[in-house]
């Protein structure tokens, strides 16, 4: 993990997005340190859900590159647990708690079909009890409430035994106590020494549950320690609304399908 | 063809069919429930079945009826299916078309096999025959027709709202749900009679096709009707020709032939949204990148030694801009003739228009990266390559606005000059 | 003898198509499934000009590539020329099943294949066609093996794939996230569609492939939330429509293959109605009684439904 040599876990490196032909993250930069219980503030529409999915090679950027360990995603993708937004899925589909969890385990197993091991089941079962939602083990993910469902994507995670985790809004729509107790889960992955980036989507609650900020608005208005980002000027920029030289240029660049870079891009 | 009295008949039917059909299905495209035209055409076989059965008849209208009320059945219970179970649309669609064909199906071979000889007549339904039109099944679908333009005319607003923002509609008050009805009773009738041109399996391409095509063209909803319908109806025309000419051609399939031919070329050719099109300003972009790096390069080179006159080789040239041999000569003839090249002898060196429109270029760079440096929060030696690109691009409209923002700067972040340019 | 054969062809084609529909339509390409089969048609009539051989496997691959070509089409209609899916959808199937039409009419003398029989297929003379054939003993239908072997196959993708195909299907995100390829899985189920639907287009018809793709699939959603149950169930409940279908066809003289598709639809109603929790009929009792005790399963969001 190389923590002395490099202390820099992620490093977004002028990352521009776009969505329907129009950028809507433009020229992403800054570096988050190990260990930090990170997240990613802003108004709605600023990007934050999109900067999380690029990080996670799920959207192809139109310029820069994203370092995780000071290498590419796909070398390091079995240290890396991503949770996506939980209305993405389809909570209808047949499976039971235990069922979803234990999927975080598919990279680890050693053959491809293989059932999963004992110790599989036992990791996923010790992941569920961190959350709480041990007792639900056997329960239909289509029975489970808002709060409830959100624990179950974190056990997901955690049975990955990652060392890095990025999260789409946990909170969304969660009850107060399943809030309170995933909060609990993210400090102690914290404590454990992991590190944590998390898109929220309520700013009254981030100057508390964070130790480290980005904040975004189409581009990033500040990334840092929050005690350091949490000042009035900055929060005026964050969601003042957009910058209209960035508004006019998007639609440049989406109305004559402008490259945002002249060369393609070169991968590190 | 145009003497033929029965060719006639069939060009008369299967035009008003199309041209219905391409109204129609410009609501249902924009509703996106283009696969749920499909699902009401296969429900439609068992309605026509049962009402042949019952009133032993090939009357056109009372095989309509039965159309009509299969549809709104398979409507129904899609609809049902959906609200009332978790099972999703795509499903209950599917679902609904299946079954429905099906039932169609098999009272259709049941009537094959009690030899009702007249089974012909069902056949139509199944892959259009529009070979075999009478006149008055014409009158039909000119009715139908009529029927359906009015309406839309009549309707034409609060259609227009629940096609492109129900929720709106019904946050002002809207009787969303009848319209929904209305235009979905349109559907059923655009489908009862236009199956007889182009068959069950092939109406959903006269509803979906032709919407989809126009949306290349235009961006409004009258705009979008009219297209619609004139390339449903160009395809019926060519289509119906196609299978007068060349014996044992089926019309039905020649229409979709020339209708989805139509689209791809509309997927092309359309100006703007078109491919084509795309690729052309992609290679205008191209273009005009070259050209001013070139320039700037030219520039800078000056910069270095406080000349912007210098006058270099071809051959020096090319280790300056880095271009190699053949595309360098295109570059300098083109910036010669838009007179923002000397060529001296053997030499090449920027004219006075030149420096003009170099320090231009350069400007943008400079201010871009001071913008990206001030606003973006990044760091000096990270706003290079993004500058390189936008410099390109922006506007002397957007330059002022830059500017105005910050401030009219003299200096970029690697504190060198941002050069003032005379144009307006 | 005869019923023998067609409910086992019926019941094979059944359970090939409910173990891929139910996949299907967990992933919501229930329609895609529709495109396909309709768009193998020209695949299929090409290959027969080609080859002479009614039951090559050149040919039936070389058919089965089509409705690869299908999806191919459909995603470039929907990712490059940027047209919504439902449309690309039908843009496609719809134009290659035209050209699948109009192929049959021009070489409607070489090739002894009719509309109809496209469209419903004729399984009645599976077994007469090869009975005939074979110069008196018989393994049995040539048509049946084929089924067979699509059946073998398609299990085969479906236990062997059946953790990629589930997370996948579940949550494709996460699937990409951890380095799973979604694209496989998609197009690997994509080609299964296509190849089952060439396989039973000769008993069953191109179009009522749908119908075992889909209905059978869809009452078992409705009885079950564990998927091996619902991959079990959506197979029975084909097994069921099969045997039921044959002699309803018998009792009205009709077509087979129609009859089938039609109990598997009877099948799914009554499901529908009387169902334990998801039958409507229960749902009307709980609602109107409050009936208590029931643990949570407090919705924090609505359902986000389409409505017609």
């Amino acid at each position: 993990m190389n923590e002395a040599h490099n202390p820099i876990l992620l490093d977004v490196h002028n990352l521009t997005v776009s969505y329907g032909g129009k950028p809507v993250l433009w020229e992403i930069d800054f570096e988050m340190p190990f260990g930090v219980l990170g997240g990613i503030i802003g108004p709605n529409g600023s990007g934050k859900s999109t900067l999380l999915k690029t990080i996670m090679a799920l959207i192809e950027p139109l310029s820069g590159h994203v370092n995780i360990f000071g290498k590419g995603l796909d070398e390091v993708r079995s240290k890396v647990s991503y949770v996506p937004q939980r209305e993405s899925v389809d909570w209808d589909f047949p499976a039971s708690v235990l069922d979803v969890v234990l999927m975080g385990r598919y990279m680890k197993k050693s053959s491809f079909m293989g059932a999963y091991s004992k110790t599989d089941v036992e990791i996923a079962k010790s992941a569920l009890e961190r959350v709480g939602m041990d007792t639900f083990q056997n329960r239909q993910i289509s029975k489970l409430s808002g709060g409830q469902q959100q624990r179950v994507f974190m056990a997901r995670a955690i049975a990955q035994d990652a060392d890095f985790y990025l999260m789409d809004e946990p909170f969304a729509g969660v009850d107060a106590a399943s809030e309170r107790l995933i909060m609990d889960v993210l400090l102690s992955i914290r404590d454990s020494g992991k590190s944590l980036l998390i898109v929220h989507h309520d700013l009254h609650t981030a100057r508390d549950y964070f130790d480290w900020v980005v904040m975004l608005n189409t581009r990033l208005v500040a990334a840092g320690p929050k005690d350091e980002i949490f000042t009035e000027k900055n929060l005026q920029e964050a969601y003042g609304g957009k910058l209209t030289v960035l508004s006019q240029l998007s639609h440049l660049v989406k109305d004559r399908d402008f490259p945002v870079r002249e060369k393609p891009r070169t991968k590190k | 063809m145009f003497r033929d009295p029965n060719a006639m008949i069939v060009l008369a039917g299967v035009l008003l069919l199309a041209f219905s059909s391409g109204l129609v299905g410009t609501f249902t495209f924009l509703r996106k429930r283009a696969l749920v035209g499909d699902a009401v055409a296969h429900s439609i076989l068992p309605g026509v079945c049962l009402a042949f059965m019952i009133g032993d008849s090939r009357n056109m209208l009372y095989l309509m009826l039965g159309a009509l009320i299969a549809g709104w059945l398979s409507l129904f219970s899609m609809d049902v299916i959906l609200r009332k179970s978790k099972i999703k649309s795509d499903t209950a669609t599917a679902l609904v078309l299946s079954v429905f064909f099906a039932a169609g199906i098999f009272l259709l071979t049941i009537i094959q096999q009690s030899g009702k000889g007249a089974q012909s007549g069902l056949d139509q339904f199944l892959f259009g025959k529009a070979a075999a039109m009478l006149p008055q099944d014409v009158l039909v679908f000119a009715i139908s027709s009529i029927s359906i333009v009015l309406l839309i005319f009549i309707f034409y607003k609060p259609f227009k709202i629940v096609s492109f923002n129900a929720d709106y509609g019904r946050s002002i008050g809207m009787k969303v749900g009848a319209y929904e009805f209305l235009l979905s009773t349109l559907t059923v009738l655009a489908v009862a009679s236009g199956i007889q041109a182009v068959g069950v399996v092939l109406m959903a391409a006269l509803l979906i096709t032709p919407a989809a095509a126009a949306r290349f063209w235009t961006d409004r909803l009258s705009y979008m009707l009219i297209i619609s319908a004139v390339m449903a109806m160009i395809s019926a025309f060519l289509g119906t020709w196609i299978s007068y000419t060349s014996s044992g051609m089926p019309t039905g399939p020649w229409i979709i032939m020339v209708l989805s031919v139509i689209a791809v070329l509309s997927i092309f050719i359309a100006p703007k949204t078109g491919i084509l099109a795309k690729f052309l300003q992609a290679r205008r972009n191209s273009n005009k990148i070259l050209l001013e790096n070139a320039l700037k390069s030219f520039y800078l080179a000056g910069e270095k030694v406080n000349n912007f006159k210098i006058q270099k080789t071809e051959i020096q040239w090319q280790s300056i801009c880095n271009l190699n041999g053949a595309v360098l000569t295109k570059v300098l003839r083109k910036l010669n003739r838009m007179k923002l090249l000397l060529k001296l002898g053997e030499a090449w060196q920027l004219s006075d228009s030149g420096i003009e429109e170099s320090k231009r270029i350069v400007r943008l760079h400079r201010l871009w990266e001071l913008y990206l440096n001030q606003r973006l929060n990044l760091k000096p030696d990270h706003v290079h390559e993004g500058a390189e690109a936008m410099e390109h691009l922006i506007t002397p409209e957007l330059e002022a606005l830059l500017s105005k923002e910050l401030g009219n700067p003299e200096l970029d972040p690697h504190n060198s000059q941002i050069p003032y340019s005379t144009k307006p | 003898m005869t019923a023998f054969w067609i409910i086992l062809a019926g019941s094979l084609v059944a359970v090939s198509c409910a173990l891929l529909g139910t996949f299907l339509i967990l992933r919501r390409m229930a329609m895609v499934g529709d495109a396909i089969s309709h768009s193998v048609l020209p695949g299929i009539v090409i290959a027969y000009l080609i080859s002479d051989d009614r039951s090559g496997w050149v040919l039936l691959t070389g058919a089965a590539l089509t409705g690869v070509l299908a999806s191919l089409l459909i995603e470039w209609f929907h990712r490059k020329a940027r047209i919504q899916s439902d449309a690309s959808i039908g843009i496609t199937f719809t134009w290659l099943f035209a050209i699948g039409v109009i192929l049959i009419s021009k070489y409607a003398g070489d090739i002894d294949l009719d509309q109809e029989c496209v469209l419903y297929g004729e399984i009645a003379y599976l077994p007469l066609s090869t009975i005939v054939t074979e110069s008196g003993y018989s393994f049995g239908p040539t048509g049946i093996w084929i089924l067979l072997l699509n059946l073998i196959l398609v299990l085969l993708f479906v236990i062997l794939g059946y953790r990629g195909l589930q997370i996948t299907t579940f949550d494709p995100s996460f699937a990409a996230a951890m380095g799973i390829s979604t694209a496989f899985w998609h197009y690997g189920l994509m080609s299964a569609v296509s190849l089952t639907t060439v396989f039973s287009f000769e008993s069953v018809g191109a179009i009522l492939v749908l119908a075992f793709l889909v209905v059978p699939a869809a009452t078992a959603y409705l009885l079950t939330e564990k998927l091996r149950s619902m991959l079990i169930l959506a197979s029975l409940f084909g097994v069921m429509a099969s045997t039921g279908g044959y002699y309803l066809a018998l009792w009205f003289d009709g077509s087979i293959a129609a009859a089938m598709a039609l109990l598997s639809g009877g099948i799914f109603a009554l499901i529908f109605i009387f169902a334990p929790k998801q039958g409507i009929i229960f749902k009307y009792l709980r609602s109107e009684k409050l009936l208590s005790g029931k643990s949570l399963s407090a919705q924090e969001f609505p359902l986000n439904k389409h409505k017609f």
